[in-house]
């Protein structure tokens, strides 16, 4: 009977030979990453960086040249038009009004007057308007999300596995979320709250696959007591590799649809995730393995000594 | 494990029932639900704001003010007391939570405790010997009067945004001094923020024509006046301020009824005053005839006409620089009352309904799509194995429908994004399971050995890895806000729905298919 499958069954790939260079490669990404997060930085979106964004569908095509000198001739700062989906919508950015929630307010109707008198025809398909002391408290409850998580990754991953597993999957998790943050920068993707659940889903995505990685190595530490870790690490992950392609296939499969229909702040988040999937499978084992390897080494395994049994099953 | 009791199995086929009679509603337009008998459930999934198109405002309210307005109060009640009782004092005035005012002569002391204490009730009262006064309001207290203050304008809110007819509006108060509004359809929502940015504090007062023009640009004025602006363009003649008395003769709380009229083919607003301020308005005005009275509102003088007779009908009109809406405006503020504290828009988000609606179509698309593209794939990768995860697949779509009906939760369109996820995740459910089965199998085990040991073992992998998933969810919905939160609910119910539908059900399934078909041999 056919079975779409694409790894053999059984297979014996020694992932542990390449754990430096996994190591090496991660570590400069994630610099790199750290550096760009730094300089140019984020595209920071209204949500953390507070002012106005309005989407609005122009009756023909939209004459940007127009709609600039109308914009910026309101004195509410340069006004930045970008196109996105058909010719017709055009998404206009400004930035925090100076003088408080009110000077904000002031804008947007002025905006919204000049955009519907001026461009008879025109939609507003969607307006939002953050001040900043929503801003600042989304950022600030954003950070705290993103803190908490990782705590509570390790500390549950502890509470299941031994410490070893915990700190090897959070730092497998430290290295995912800043070469996500890496992909914004380069991509240019606006970082908002809905980019921020993404990130939270990679990292839950992420640690799923370590899961099922470390539970397997946790089986056959129990199972076959005399392999040397590299070894039974290997082995692991050749018996979950098949699972692991399977689901992250399924789930790219899942979310695809969703970055190829979907418009804006959704599409966005969905082309994040799948980036995410890549990353967290990938790291599940070129990362998470080899550092449970060198922080196990003489640990999880007290030498060759111990009784040699093959299998403990009846 | 793979043995059934009678029960069991009518419990799972009753909470796929159950289910099913949950979700349908929601897949059916509004007009065939509405021809659903009343007795038959049939609540439906409310779209969030990004689906069907509204408007989400959130308020904050200067607290402060509430408190330094009672403080201002009880600076003024104690200069009225003192000034009566002939008790000499200096530096009266505010510094930060506390009233304070010297007396001149310590002598007073005992005189004056009695009128101090009654000025400032519910305050902290310390007089030292010295004739060194200090009241202040307690913590608690002040957390009563925000409190009080914050539940008022909920309702202020509430009625004002009411009685423009918007309909099913949500008004929620949110952390300390946060009020949320959402109005589903309304797309430009500049009316209800123009009524929501105006407090309404509306008083009728003297005007204090004693006091010369002049004096009111030099600022040498009276304690007991103040100058106010008039709230429209002065008209021929008439001054752009006036000096009005801070004693309030009638104040907006005396109003029971408001309404938008006409007089002379001018739009005006008439009102009609309670017992109370029927009396008040009656006294004042029968032994001021003659004299200048002004209709403030929000610090600014609307009009201020001349008091001709007594006015005791307990009712009246306000004449201004109205226009029909103005006027509507002014009568609907009157009516709802005025707001305690000053609220400020901090936050807009509207969406129209277009995008909604285009949102939702590529919603289901994605869903649609998404579903056949995950099922396709299982049934190639595990063949009849593959058929029961999707079966269980389709089940937790509907149970997750059913649940986001029951709890009435609101989906939005990070929600269906979640959806689409919780089908990867709920997916992987099945294929650890059939991956482990594989294996046995391979291992060389029976049939019944292979199945048993490959749902026992996947077990604890599923388990933790759902559980630290839910954490995260959680700490989402906590923090996140709006339309974030629909996803960590979607997610949150989806893996829920997928330990029973993924685990449960499918054993169940492939229990029954054991014992009819009875295979020598497991092709997984």
């Amino acid at each position: 009977m056919f079975r779409l499958r694409f790894v053999r069954d059984n297979t014996k790939i020694e992932f542990m030979r390449g754990r430096i260079i996994g190591l090496v490669v991660s570590a400069v990404l994630s610099t790199a990453s750290i550096i760009l997060f730094f300089y140019p930085g984020l595209n920071y979106g209204i949500d953390f960086r507070g002012g106005i964004s309005i989407e609005a569908r122009t009756s023909g095509p939209a004459d940007f040249a127009a709609l600039r000198t109308q914009l910026n001739g309101l004195g509410l700062g340069e006004a930045q038009l970008q196109q996105f989906g058909s010719p017709q919508d055009v998404l206009i950015r400004l930035e925090r009004q100076a003088g408080g929630d009110e000077a904000q307010q002031k804008a947007v109707e002025k905006v919204r007057q000049v955009l519907l008198q001026k461009f008879p025809g025109t939609e507003l398909r969607q307006v939002e308007a953050v001040g900043a002391t929503v801003s600042g408290e989304l950022f600030r409850s954003g950070m705290l999300a993103l803190g908490l998580a990782l705590v509570a990754m390790l500390i549950y991953i502890w509470f299941r596995f031994e410490w070893q597993f915990g700190v090897g999957a959070v730092v497998t998790l430290i290295l995912d979320v800043t070469k996500t943050v890496g992909f914004f920068v380069i991509t240019g993707l606006q970082f908002n709250l809905t980019s921020l659940a993404a990130i939270l889903t990679i990292m839950g995505y992420s640690i799923n696959d370590k899961v099922v990685v470390y539970d397997r190595v946790r089986e056959n530490l129990r199972k076959y007591k005399a392999m040397p870790l590299r070894q039974l690490i290997d082995l692991s992950i050749n018996e979950t590799l098949n699972r692991t392609i399977n689901t992250s296939f399924t789930t790219f499969l899942a979310t695809m649809p969703l970055a190829l229909v979907a418009t804006g702040a959704v599409q966005e988040f969905a082309i994040v995730i799948l980036f995410g999937i890549v990353i967290g499978t990938s790291s599940s084992i070129f990362i998470a393995a080899p550092i449970l390897l060198f922080l196990g080494k003489n640990r999880l395994r007290r030498g060759p000594k111990a009784r040699a049994v093959v299998d403990d099953r009846p | 494990m793979m043995y059934f009791a009678r029960w069991k199995v009518t419990l799972i086929l009753a909470i796929l029932a159950l289910g099913t009679i949950f979700a349908i509603p929601n897949l059916l337009s509004s007009r065939i639900n509405a021809a659903i008998p009343s007795w038959l459930p049939h609540p439906t999934v409310s779209l969030g704001l990004d689906l069907q198109g509204g408007s989400y405002l959130l308020l904050a309210a200067d607290i402060d003010t509430v408190v330094r307005e009672r403080l201002t109060n009880v600076v003024d009640d104690i200069r009225t007391e003192l000034r009566k009782a002939n008790i000499g004092y200096t530096d009266l005035g505010i510094e930060g939570n506390t009233v304070k005012v010297k007396l001149r002569d310590s002598a007073s002391t005992e005189a004056a405790r009695p009128l101090l204490q009654s000025a400032t009730q519910g305050m902290d009262l310390k007089i030292g010997a010295d004739g060194a006064v200090a009241a202040s309001f307690s913590d608690a207290t002040v957390q009563s009067i925000v409190q009080g203050a914050m539940e008022k304008s909920v309702e202020i809110v509430r009625r004002r945004i009411d009685e423009t007819g918007t309909r099913e509006p949500t008004i929620q108060r949110q952390g300390a001094d946060r009020i949320l509004v959402q109005l589903p359809g309304i797309q430009d929502p500049e009316r209800v923020k123009e009524l929501l940015g105006k407090t309404a504090k509306m008083t009728f007062r003297f005007v204090d024509e004693s006091v010369l023009p002049e004096a009111a640009t030099t600022g040498a004025l009276p304690p007991t006046d103040e100058v106010l602006p008039l709230a429209s363009a002065p008209r021929g003649g008439e001054a752009s301020f006036y000096v009005v008395m801070k004693r309030v003769m009638v104040s907006g709380e005396n109003l029971t009824d408001a309404q938008a009229t006409y007089q002379d083919a001018q739009p005006v607003v008439s009102f009609k005053f309670d017992s109370i301020g029927g009396k008040r308005f009656c006294d004042a005005t029968k032994t001021n005839v003659g004299k200048l009275f002004a209709i403030v509102l929000d610090g600014k003088v609307i009009s201020a006409p001349v008091i001709r007779d007594a006015i005791c009908g307990g009712s009246g009109q306000i004449s201004g620089n109205f226009t029909i809406q103005s006027a509507q405006d002014l009568a609907l503020l009157l009516r709802a009352g005025a707001l305690p504290v000053p609220l400020k828009i901090i936050e807009e988000r509207s969406v129209g309904p277009d995008l909604g609606a285009d949102s939702i179509r590529a919603g289901i698309y994605a869903c649609a799509i998404g579903f056949a593209m995950v099922a396709t794939y299982m049934v190639l990768a595990y063949g009849l194995f593959g058929i029961f995860a999707d079966i269980a697949l389709m089940f937790n779509l509907i149970l997750t429908m059913a649940l986001l009906s029951l709890l009435s939760a609101t989906l939005t369109l990070p929600g269906i994004a979640g959806m689409l996820l919780t089908l990867g995740m709920s997916v992987d459910a099945n294929v650890l399971i059939n991956e482990r089965i594989r294996e046995e199998t391979k291992l060389g085990r029976s049939p019944i050995a292979a199945l048993d040991a490959g749902f026992r073992r996947a077990f604890s992998t599923i388990f933790d890895a759902n559980v630290t998933t839910l954490i995260k969810m959680a700490i989402l919905y906590v923090l996140g806000s709006g339309s974030v939160k629909g996803f960590a609910v979607t997610i949150s119910l989806g893996i829920c729905t997928s330990m029973f539908t993924a685990i449960v059900f499918v054993r169940w399934v492939i229990s029954v298919w054991l014992r009819r078909r009875r295979p020598a041999a497991l092709r997984v």
